[in-house]
């Protein structure tokens, strides 16, 4: 059973605790939303568990292996990383960017073979990119640049996907899809965690909300337990208006509280 | 047309291949236009067939100890400024970097100055070379020692011009304190860069550092190429990010030393030549490598060749010509930047 494992996760930035003693783990087929208010330490959390951050306490275990303990090449095969407004420094074709996410499978001085080549467009294919190959990508809508920037995740065949807020800046019908595909992905057997702003898209689509707040975890659970009026009030300071659709529930951000005890 | 649209007809043409066929015949015709022209005055047809002659042995003499050392030089000088801006600019992911940016070529010049004004190089042919590749290394270990091991792009960056700051200053005073005007005229001279009269031996010295740097360089072509991606995205792709960055520029840092501890300093080759060339490899960084060292190699021989049939009572050095067609290449890259950015 793959999983991903952080254990007393603690880590400083600058010498400022962001993160205290943080547990979470991550098991394949499950999409895990990580939300909480800016400045949580959701990014950092993310960075941690992709092996991007070195620990002052805890760790994070790969398959009850800690992650420092595996090489470079096994931890790049199995997790892939989406950090939050990837940049993409060159003009580069949509092909040659999904190609990127190959690079761990390559051999030294080889050439990007047929296996690699089926992985791309089937990557380009479940993002539904198929069409983008030869574009730049400084031409792609933003919508198209966050399936695109999905697809070289995709590419590698991650059994693990570690997403730094996918969604931010698209319009809901964009959001959606790529919502869809997480949640695709985690059925077809990935395990997906994603840090998340929007609530309302969070708690519609992820098994299991995380929340983060001043680097350390609130509450962990069903979304709408956890993104609670009691939580919501504390973690973030707003209150929500909760609502049932189509046989599931779903929230709203409606006020912010200071607002209201003002008036 | 929109820059958009631009780069959109540009990436969808991907010509490395024809574009490095067409480099190599080219560097092969460039590589016997060097040996056709020279101060002697004796064309190729001329050479082969005084070849036969009385004159023989002066014919080979001139062939093998003047041009032929010089066309390779140009070659492998060339090639090395291509491949080490191509790799920098790649590290940095600017395309406005360049070679000597990093400290190497200017410490490697006042290293080969130094040689030239303590009148060690009087006393071995080699000396001048030697000091140079000292200055070069020496560079590297300071860059090391104020950078840090784990220090990012733009405390390199900076470190960088502080070194080059420092190795402008010192050989500035070396000028300063020369004994003579003659001592002046040489070392002025010698820093202008060129490939004239310099001999098979300054080419073996420089030769396994370039090639060195080379591979150190083309190694790491795939981790360029992630850096694309952000160094966090790099490192999550299996790179180790502070062994490449110190991989680049150890490569970076040889072949330049190298080639300037040979040739002294030979300006905007390693900038212009990747700028122009990255269209042509869909902005690959990795594909990059290989296409800028042809490339660098091409301009390198035909500016050498064309300061040769220039009509001037003094033959121009070489780094004067890369440095009068570079200039204002780098000014338009400026203007072109402004109107992007605009």
């Amino acid at each position: 059973m793959i999983q991903l494992r952080a254990q007393g996760m603690t880590v400083a930035l600058g010498g400022r605790p962001v993160l205290s003693g943080v547990d979470l783990t991550l098991g394949a087929g499950q999409l895990v939303g990580l939300v909480g208010p800016n400045g949580a330490g959701k990014t950092t959390f993310l960075r941690a568990m992709a092996g991007l951050m070195p620990l002052r306490g805890g760790q994070v275990l790969l398959d009850e292996r800690p992650l420092a303990e595996t090489s470079r090449k096994e931890r790049a095969r199995r997790i892939a990383y989406l950090p939050q407004r990837q940049q993409v420094e060159w003009p580069l074709s949509v092909r040659r960017l999904v190609e990127l996410g190959r690079i761990p499978h390559l051999e030294p001085w080889a050439k990007p073979g047929g296996a690699d080549r089926a992985a791309v467009e089937q990557a380009l294919r479940a993002t539904e990119t198929t069409g983008l190959l030869e574009r730049p990508v400084p031409t792609l809508s933003d919508g198209e640049r966050a399936r695109v920037l999905l697809a070289r995740c995709l590419a590698g065949d991650p059994e693990i996907l570690l997403a730094d807020e996918p969604v931010a800046g698209l319009d809901p019908y964009h959001a959606l899809k790529v919502m869809e595909l997480l949640g695709l992905r985690a059925a077809s057997g990935m395990a997906v965690l994603v840090v998340l702003h929007d609530l309302a898209l969070a708690a519609r689509f992820c098994e299991r909300l995380v929340l983060l707040a001043d680097g350390r975890v609130r509450a962990e659970g069903a979304p709408l337990e956890v993104l609670s009026p009691a939580h919501l009030a504390e973690s973030y300071g707003i209150r929500a208006q909760y609502g049932q659709a189509d046989g599931r529930h779903y929230l709203v951000p409606w006020s912010r509280l200071d607002a209201e005890a003002r008036r | 047309m929109t820059a958009a649209a631009s780069c959109a007809s540009l990436a969808r043409r991907e010509h490395g291949g024809i574009a490095a066929l067409a480099l190599g015949v080219v560097i092969v015709l460039l590589f016997f236009a060097s040996l056709a022209v020279g101060r002697s005055g004796l064309g190729l047809v001329a050479l082969v067939q005084r070849a036969h002659g009385e004159d023989a042995q002066t014919v080979a003499l001139i062939l093998r100890e003047i041009r032929l050392p010089r066309a390779i030089l140009g070659l492998l000088v060339g090639s090395a400024l291509g491949l080490a801006g191509a790799a920098l600019q790649g590290l940095l992911r600017n395309p406005l970097a360049e070679p000597g940016l990093i400290g190497a070529s200017g410490a490697a010049a006042l290293g080969a100055v130094a040689t030239l004004y303590f009148g060690l190089s009087g006393l071995f042919a080699l000396a001048l070379p030697l000091g140079g590749l000292a200055g070069a290394f020496l560079a590297v270990a300071l860059l090391y020692g104020i950078a840090g091991r784990e220090g990012g792009v733009l405390t390199l960056i900076l470190a960088g011009i502080a070194l080059n700051s420092f190795s402008a200053a010192l050989t500035a005073l070396l000028l300063n304190l020369a004994p003579s005007p003659y001592a002046v005229q040489e070392i002025v001279h010698w820093l202008l860069g060129s490939l004239a009269d310099r001999s098979f031996d300054q080419l073996w010295l420089a030769a396994p550092f370039i090639l060195a740097g080379a591979i150190l360089m083309l190694a790491d072509g795939r981790a360029l190429d992630a850096l694309a991606l952000g160094e966090d995205t790099a490192q999550s792709l299996g790179f180790h990010l502070v062994a490449v960055r110190w991989r680049v520029i150890a490569g970076v840092a040889m072949t330049v030393g190298a080639a300037v501890s040979v040739t002294g300093v030979i300006g905007f080759v390693g900038l212009v030549v990747p700028h122009l060339l990255r269209p042509v490899v869909g902005y690959r960084p990795s594909a990059l490598l290989a296409l800028s060292a042809l490339g660098g190699a091409a301009l390198t021989l035909a500016s050498d060749i064309a300061l040769r049939l220039l009509p001037s009572q003094f033959e121009l050095k070489l780094g004067v010509v890369t440095a009068l067609i570079g200039a204002p290449f780098f000014l338009y890259l400026v203007l072109k930047f402004r109107r992007s950015v605009a």
